[in-house]
């Protein structure tokens, strides 16, 4: 009798940790933490979380990973760094991923990635572009591209097509994200040789840029350089204009300007706008032509930036794990992912510096009857 | 010199929008003695009103008319439900504080829902892009009508506390609820009067702010809110031509810690003279008018 029930209940139990455990040997289970809820970072989470799946089944389709199967394990942290730092726990610990991909907001990262980077999880983030992220441990990577990386790409652009020998900044001084584009701003156009002649501020939620514009028109710049969200920089731009600042003086802005909301909001203001990215939709290569169609059909609408990135990111991890011979070591994988080199993406030829930051080809976009598109 | 004047020019049309959204602040807290923290939610349910009015391709007097009513019902429903509720119960001054807070937080949440968060912009208007230069100053119609029409809202008010019955109303309740009661004053319909009036200022506010700077967003409020709080404290508590004078005075500020010290300033220079002020005239800038009050 008592054996009888000690039988019955290791059948149970045997059972149970099957139906718990379904990952055969050959699964690799990515961990995918965006936010799908909780205010605009679901703008930016959505694209990427729909981005990384689909590089994900594209893979598993191609068979390029042979007998591995990449299975992607969405969760949701809502934009908040607390419940980012419990995902992180429970992907790491219980469910066992081999690779993190995320978190949407950098805020995030910096709560949750040094969880990740203790416990040997690559982490490849696809939004995160203020500085110091993959500062934040050696198994902690991005493909998208932070300032330092197109606002060169932009200004070199600029200086050949209008010879500027003056600029103006104007920044917002009380965003992390804007203050550090000031300074790389500002290093691009030292070493440019062009003279800065005004530099302006403004806050969060201000909506009159006036005083300072009128500054800066006083001082005559023959460039504007912009370091503001893109509503901020659309208003700019907008007010710019209407205090008699010709349309003649470019204005360059920040990466993260760029969204079809400075054409809505500056209209006609912002013909002529120059930013710099590190892709963009009508970008011409075979590689990215596919994705932009595959998204389409599977979600319904065009992939972003975002979207892009974390297409990407699902790639490059994907080449690392080949070259790596598996996922069992993670040191080996982690080596693998930095080596990337060349690899062909949806962004073009990718690399990762030292600092495992992305090493890519910088587009420059012109804004130019109310879209972006590749400067001529 | 041009520079100077283009800046004066900044800093009026500005100041002109801080001072219609101050005077119903300060109305509400010359008639009771309460801060309806409110007002900064009013202020941008006004501005999404006219903006859907504006979208539907009416004009914008009727935009403008539209979010004064809309902004006045608002104000009238927050006495009727919170300030009202709270004073029959017996509840301290600032329950009505805390309630009215509440009250902002919940129409800037439905705000977000229904609106979403990204910020919205008047649609192109051949009126909002006529400039005029005079001596190298630029001055747009905008700018102007902004003006204009702030200081004729400003008269209507004054002409209606100085010169109706329904302001001589407003008056005595705001010398003494009692006194207003003997005299025959129906204090309760006077009281929403007032809170309709503020409820309009703010929401014609929020129109004029998003049509001269193009935008509108659920958060407009609370920044607005601030500086409205300001202009009250600088003009002294309840004292409507202070609130106009400070209005200006504030956007002056604002606009000239930018133009001769530095953008990075602006705020400690602007908020550290309002505390100057204080200092030397703890009862604001216009005290000396504390008598006629609201």
């Amino acid at each position: 009798m008592m054996h009888a029930r000690l039988t019955r209940l290791l059948i149970a139990a045997t059972a149970v940790s099957l139906a718990a455990a379904p990952a055969f040997a050959a699964d690799v289970k990515l961990g995918i933490v965006q936010s799908t809820s909780g205010g605009s970072a679901a703008l930016y989470g959505t694209m990427q979380k729909n981005g990384a799946e689909l590089a994900a089944a594209e893979i598993n389709a191609s068979g390029k990973l042979g007998d591995l199967k990449l299975v992607p394990v969405h969760q949701d942290d809502a934009g908040d760094r607390g419940q980012t730092v419990n995902i992180f726990q429970r992907l790491i610990n219980q469910d066992k991923v081999t690779v993190i991909f995320g978190p949407t907001l950098t805020t995030s990262a910096f709560a949750a990635d040094p969880i990740a980077n203790a416990a040997k999880v690559p982490v490849i983030a696809s939004s995160n572009t203020a500085p110091g992220v993959p500062a934040i441990g050696e198994y902690i990577f991005r493909t998208s591209a932070p300032e330092a990386a197109v606002f060169p790409g932009v200004l070199a652009y600029a200086v050949k097509r209008y010879q500027p020998k003056t600029a103006a900044q104007i920044y917002g001084i009380d965003d992390v994200l804007m203050k550090a584009a000031y300074g790389v701003h500002k290093a691009a156009l030292d070493k440019a040789g062009i003279k800065v002649v005004a530099t302006e501020t403004f806050q969060k939620g201000d909506v009159d840029y006036s005083a300072q514009l009128t500054k800066i028109k006083a001082a005559n710049p023959d460039i504007i350089v912009v370091g503001g969200l893109a509503e901020e920089t659309a208003n700019i731009v907008r007010q710019a204009r209407q205090l008699g600042i010709p349309q003649s003086t470019v204005f360059l802005g920040a990466n993260a300007a760029i969204s079809t909301k400075l054409n809505d909001l500056a209209g006609p203001a912002a013909q002529g706008f120059l930013v710099g990215s590190g892709w963009f939709i009508d970008f011409d290569t075979p590689a990215n032509k596919a994705f932009v169609e595959a998204y389409k059909a599977k979600y319904g609408n065009a992939p972003d930036t975002f979207a892009a990135q974390a297409h990407a990111a699902v790639t490059i991890f994907a080449d690392a794990v080949k070259r790596a011979g598996g996922v069992s070591d993670p040191a080996k994988l982690r080596a693998a992912i930095a080596d990337t080199k060349d690899l062909q993406t949806v962004l073009g030829p990718f690399s990762f510096d030292k600092d495992r930051e992305p090493v890519l080809v910088a587009k420059v976009l012109e804004l130019k009857d109310g879209k972006f598109q590749l400067a001529q | 010199m041009t520079t100077f004047l283009q800046q004066v020019v900044n800093g009026l049309s500005l100041g002109s929008i801080y001072a219609v959204f101050a005077i119903g602040c300060t109305l509400i807290f010359g008639v009771l003695n309460i801060v309806n923290l409110a007002q900064g939610a009013f202020f941008m349910v006004g501005a999404y009103l006219g903006l859907e009015i504006a979208l539907l391709g009416l004009p914008l007097p009727l935009a403008l008319l539209v979010a004064l009513v809309g902004g006045g019902v608002l104000g009238m429903a927050s006495e009727l439900l919170v300030f009202r509720v709270l004073r029959l119960r017996g509840g301290h001054k600032w329950m009505g504080l805390v309630a009215s807070l509440a009250l902002a937080r919940l129409l800037v949440g439905v705000a977000q829902e229904v609106f979403g968060t990204a910020v919205h912009g008047y649609p192109p208007n051949p009126f909002t892009a006529i400039v005029w230069e005079i001596g190298g100053v630029r001055v747009q119609l905008l700018q102007v009508i902004v003006v204009i029409t702030a200081v004729i809202l400003m008269g209507i008010l004054g002409f209606t506390l100085q010169k109706t019955s329904v302001g001589r109303a407003i008056r005595t309740v705001a010398f003494s609820e009692d006194v207003a009661r003997i005299v025959g004053v129906e204090v309760g319909r006077t009281i929403l009067i007032t809170f309709f009036i503020a409820g309009a200022l703010a929401g014609a506010a929020g129109v004029l702010l998003g049509l001269l700077f193009n935008v509108v967003s659920p958060f407009m409020g609370e920044h607005m809110l601030v500086k409205g709080l300001t202009v009250m404290i600088l003009g002294g508590l309840g004292n409507i031509p202070g609130a106009v004078a400070g209005g200006f005075l504030l956007g002056l500020v604002e606009v000239f810690s930018v133009a001769y010290v530095s953008s990075a300033f602006r705020d400690a220079i602007g908020f550290g003279l309002i505390f100057l002020i204080l200092l030397v005239k703890p009862t604001g800038l216009f005290s000396g008018f504390e008598e006629r009050r609201a």
